[in-house]
């Protein structure tokens, strides 16, 4: 176990070296144009555009200029030009807390809901609760989160005041912190938990096929007892996989469109931001931000996976 | 004696009827493709302490029967007609909740696959603990869990301390069945199902479970059933032999009547197309033509008409399952042939055969 | 290893096997592999199979038989030894040089299930190889596998559907009519008849056998029942943990072995024969 957790974290290490690399050859080698005056902006004056070459080291060799720049990202150094000068790391450190009491809260309601969801559909298969779970979970897929916040936004907010429209409290006030963000967390949980009761039921309905089921209900173990500990519990491991990976990727900045919409001041709304003005800088900080946190979670997921599995627990020996 | 033994229950049933007793039992599935008779009419009776096999191929029936006994196959598109009596005790009309107090703990069942038999999740002494606790729930984790190491020792596993908290997938394949037979035992049932148990299994480890069955059998009285499809098998462990073909029971008695004087000319070609490495060996391997039936589409009469190279007129009408022999009335077969025709026409190169290999 | 040499002239044997080896390294270390072991599925195995004859190789599971026959027919690439084919050293030749050879040496698989794509149809199942061998096509190819299908018993309107219309002994029937399309000389055998039922496996021995006197086919016939391989067998070779243990005449061996293991095996196999089986019992018991 131990010798498979360092490998992955080895890797994980070497992923992100590479993903900065990448990075910087997208922003500031491929291009045609000036690296230094796309940086400095719309408006910038020649000194200026001079000054960002100095900072930002368009002056040296490429793998200085590498360098250059990730010491400024990740020393939080990197100031932006085109967004009020700000320091984008402090901003990406500010937006944390937000993006993470959506994602997390929403991560609660879908996974509750898609797991319960999916294993009522899938004990009853079949059945008319089955279909008509099969059928709720098929429009919670194809509402369009965008589509979903709108009507809220519209019926919830406007025409009838039960929520805050927009903005974000923080978490010393629950109340009101909480009342900010339902809206947002059921948006975004609507489509997930969806999704996630149809693989749980799918998996459920493969797995209570297994020898090992029978074997379980042979023993004369209560139906309930067979259900959870056998079926759910093997079931479940294909749900931890989707899970690490969609969190991670909503996490990682993924939830752009919800926190926009709803003026939710997090990283999703950062990269808004810095998308609209082209600002290089900050596009490319968030890019790492995300990467980060994706190959972070994708690494915790294949470790939570040899840990569910013990068959895929490498370096144990087999008889 | 262990913390978890309670006073076995008596080994005969209520006035020393037999153990277990099946009659008239029917199993039909409703499929894609139509309705299936899995099971058509089986009736047999198991007495304490005694090792009935059921012998038969695919589509035979015989997982189904055993799997029946213990009420596995109820399901929504399964339609379960006949009787299933434990000591006197009707189990089909029982509830889901009272069967699983029968399961386990009167009578055990064993599969055969042990490698996808058992979760791959929980250790091996969960698992077996697990079992203990869903019948015994005054019982400890602690105590269930020495019970757990007793049983794995009394198989045979070396070193059960250890290996106790090891995971299914750390056995090799015997060890695997021997766990398999432990959690079995753990509630000392008076039945134990055994349904192909060594057929995944190379032939030494076969003959090592097989030796462990027998044992268990005759130390704790443990009446078996023993379902396969290897005549060798059932040679070397059984008391009572049943043939399934389409669905249907076609020969019954005990072993020396089977393997001596079969009736049935399934039973013959089974016996016919093994490989016997103490006798000579034939020019050509005798077989049965054809295939196994389609339980979709049996044929009218006798279901192993298609087949038999003996048939006649009268095999367009089902025969029953009845003892042709006045001396040996617990010698039961399906057909009609006359037992003299029978004795000559099995005959084949001094050997209990079919057919002439063409 | 790959040298051309001369084909054989009759009298040699058609396949001939020295000291063959295949390890597969077990790796392992905490950040980069090293091999620390290895595992030896074939340790040094020799034999030889004559034209036409049929050498049966039986073991259990582990002994390491399924990874000889594909170590053998350069399936898989041999760690070390010899593997002549007519007088051709093969072992460690090149795909390009292999390629003629497949027409040569065939195999049958053990699961009738998944050894057949059950996305193609039977006919291309059985033909696709005449086809990439540029050995027949179109209307000929047709004829010729409609052929192959009516030889091993199935009907040839049976052409074009699919193996999961098919019981499992047909299938093998399909997967036997797909390994003798392009006429080879050597068929190995690998458990063909395991997976079947008892009253199938005697039909499927029987079809090889008849498809052996037809061909003149040479068969190296790998199982773990001993009783189907003595049956089908001129000789027959014991393998244990990677190495060969006992070869000979197929009755010899299974009525006088040598060996402790094939004496371990043969004690093993059920009698079939209640008498006989508690006879040898009481022997074993009293000895």
């Amino acid at each position: 176990m131990l010798r498979f957790a360092v490998r992955r974290v080895c890797g994980a290490i070497a992923v992100l070296f590479a993903i900065s690399v990448l990075v910087f050859l997208i922003f500031n080698v491929v291009p045609a144009t000036n690296p230094a005056a796309r940086i400095a902006g719309k408006n910038a004056t020649p000194q200026l555009i001079e000054n960002v070459e100095k900072e930002w080291g368009f002056d040296k060799s490429l793998p200085e200029q590498y360098w250059t720049q990730m010491k400024l990202i990740f020393t939080g150094q990197a100031t932006s030009y085109s967004l009020a000068h700000i320091n984008i790391d402090q901003r990406i450190v500010e937006g944390i807390p937000v993006t993470a009491s959506l994602c997390i809260g929403a991560a609660i309601i879908w996974l509750s809901f898609g797991i319960l969801l999916g294993y009522i559909s899938a004990i009853r298969a079949g059945g008319l609760v089955d279909r008509f779970v099969t059928v709720i979970a098929l429009i919670g897929i194809s509402m369009p989160v965008f589509w979903l916040a709108s009507i809220f936004l519209y019926y919830l907010t406007y025409k009838v005041e039960l929520f805050p429209a927009s903005g974000y409290e923080p978490l010393s006030n629950p109340g009101k912190w909480a009342s900010h963000l339902i809206l947002p967390w059921v948006s975004l949980a609507v489509l997930f938990a969806g999704f996630y009761s149809r693989v749980l039921r799918s998996s459920m309905l493969d797995v209570m096929n297994e020898d090992y089921v029978r074997t379980a209900r042979a023993k004369g173990l209560s139906n309930r007892r067979v259900m959870v500990r056998h079926v759910l519990r093997n079931s479940l491991i294909p749900i931890v996989t989707l899970f690490g990976l969609d969190f991670g990727v909503l996490i990682g900045g993924g939830a752009i469109v919800t926190e926009s919409l709803f003026s939710l001041e997090g990283v999703g709304y950062f990269t808004a931001e810095a998308l609209n003005q082209q600002d290089i800088p900050s596009i490319m900080a968030v890019t790492i931000f995300g990467a980060f946190f994706i190959v972070l979670f994708n690494t915790v997921v294949d470790i939570a996976y040899a840990y569910l599995d013990p068959r895929i627990r490498l370096g144990t020996s087999t008889a | 004696m262990s913390a978890t033994a309670e006073t076995a229950p008596a080994p005969t049933g209520a006035g020393g009827g037999p153990l277990l007793a099946v009659a008239g039992l029917r199993v039909g599935f409703v499929t894609e493709d139509g309705r299936v008779q899995a099971v058509d009419g089986v009736d047999f009776e198991l007495e304490p302490g005694e090792v009935l096999a059921i012998v038969g191929e695919s589509g035979s029936g015989k997982s189904v029967t055993a799997q029946t006994i213990i009420g596995l196959t109820r399901s929504p598109n399964s339609h379960i007609e006949g009787s299933v009596r434990l000591r006197g005790e009707e189990l089909t009309t029982q509830t889901e909740a009272q069967l699983q107090k029968v399961r386990g703990s009167q009578i055990a069942m064993i599969f055969q696959d042990p490698m996808t038999s058992l979760n791959p999740v929980y250790s091996v002494g969960k698992q077996i603990v697990e079992a203990i606790r869903a019948h015994r729930s005054s019982v400890s984790r602690s105590s269930a869990h020495a019970r757990a190491i007793e049983l794995l020792g009394a198989v045979g596993i070396p070193d059960p301390e250890r290996r106790v908290d090891d995971y299914p997938h750390e056995f090799s394949g015997g060890m695997r069945q021997r766990a398999m037979i432990a959690m079995g035992l753990a509630l000392e049932p008076s039945v134990l199902i055994a349904d192909e148990p060594t057929t995944a299994l190379d032939v030494t480890i076969q003959a090592q479970i097989l030796h462990l069955i027998q044992d268990l059998n005759r130390s704790r009285g443990l009446a078996t059933i023993l379902i396969t499809h290897d005549l060798g098998v059932v040679a070397e462990v059984a008391d009572r032999v049943l043939v399934m073909y389409g669905g249907k029971v076609v020969e019954q008695g005990s072993l020396d009547d089977i393997f001596y004087d079969p009736q049935h000319p399934y039973t013959w070609g089974l016996l016919g197309s093994l490989t016997r490495l103490d006798q000579p060996r034939p020019h050509r391997l005798p077989q049965i033509s054809g295939a196994p039936p389609s339980l979709l589409s049996l044929s009218r009469g006798c279901a192993f008409r298609p087949r038999c190279p003996h048939e006649f007129a009268k095999c367009k009408e089902v025969p029953g399952l009845e003892a042709r022999l006045a001396e040996d009335p617990g010698h039961r077969d399906r057909c009609r042939l006359a037992a003299e025709q029978k004795r000559k026409l099995r005959e084949i190169e001094g050997r209990i055969g079919l057919e002439e290999p063409a | 290893m790959s040298e051309i040499g001369t084909t054989s002239s009759d009298g040699g044997p058609l396949l001939e096997v020295t000291d063959l080896v295949k390890h597969f390294p077990i790796k392992s270390g905490l950040l980069v592999d090293r091999e620390v072991d290895q595992v030896r599925a074939v340790d040094g195995i020799s034999f030889y199979v004559n034209k036409g004859e049929t050498l049966g190789l039986v073991g259990e599971s582990g002994s390491g038989k399924s990874t000889a026959c594909r170590a053998v027919l350069q399936l898989l690439t041999p760690t070390s030894g010899s593997v002549k084919f007519e007088g051709r050293e093969i072992a460690g030749m090149s795909r390009r040089h292999l390629r003629p050879l497949r027409r040569e040496m065939q195999m049958i698989f053990q699961d009738p299930y998944a050894s057949l794509n059950p996305r193609k149809r039977i006919g291309q199942i059985v033909g696709d190889q005449l086809k990439i061998q540029k050995v027949a096509s179109g209307k000929e190819l047709r004829t010729r596998v409609e052929g192959l299908l009516d030889r091993v018993g199935l009907s040839p309107e049976h052409y074009n559907r699919f193996p999961h219309e098919f019981s499992g002994g047909q299938r093998q029937r399909i997967g036997i009519a797909r390994a003798l399309a392009l006429g080879p000389k050597l068929v190995f055998c690998d458990e063909p008849v395991s997976a079947l039922d008892v009253s199938i496996q005697a039909q499927i021995v029987n079809l090889l056998d008849d498809l052996q006197d037809e061909m003149g086919l040479t068969y190296v016939f790998v199982a773990h029942d001993i009783g189907v391989v003595r049956h089908i067998s001129d000789r027959i070779a014991v393998m244990n943990h990677g190495k060969i243990v006992e070869t000979g005449d197929a009755d010899q061996v299974c009525e006088h072995p040598r060996d402790d293991y094939t004496k371990k095996l043969l004690a093993a196999v059920p009698i079939a024969d209640p008498r006989e089986s508690r006879a040898r019992r009481e022997r074993t018991v009293a000895g």
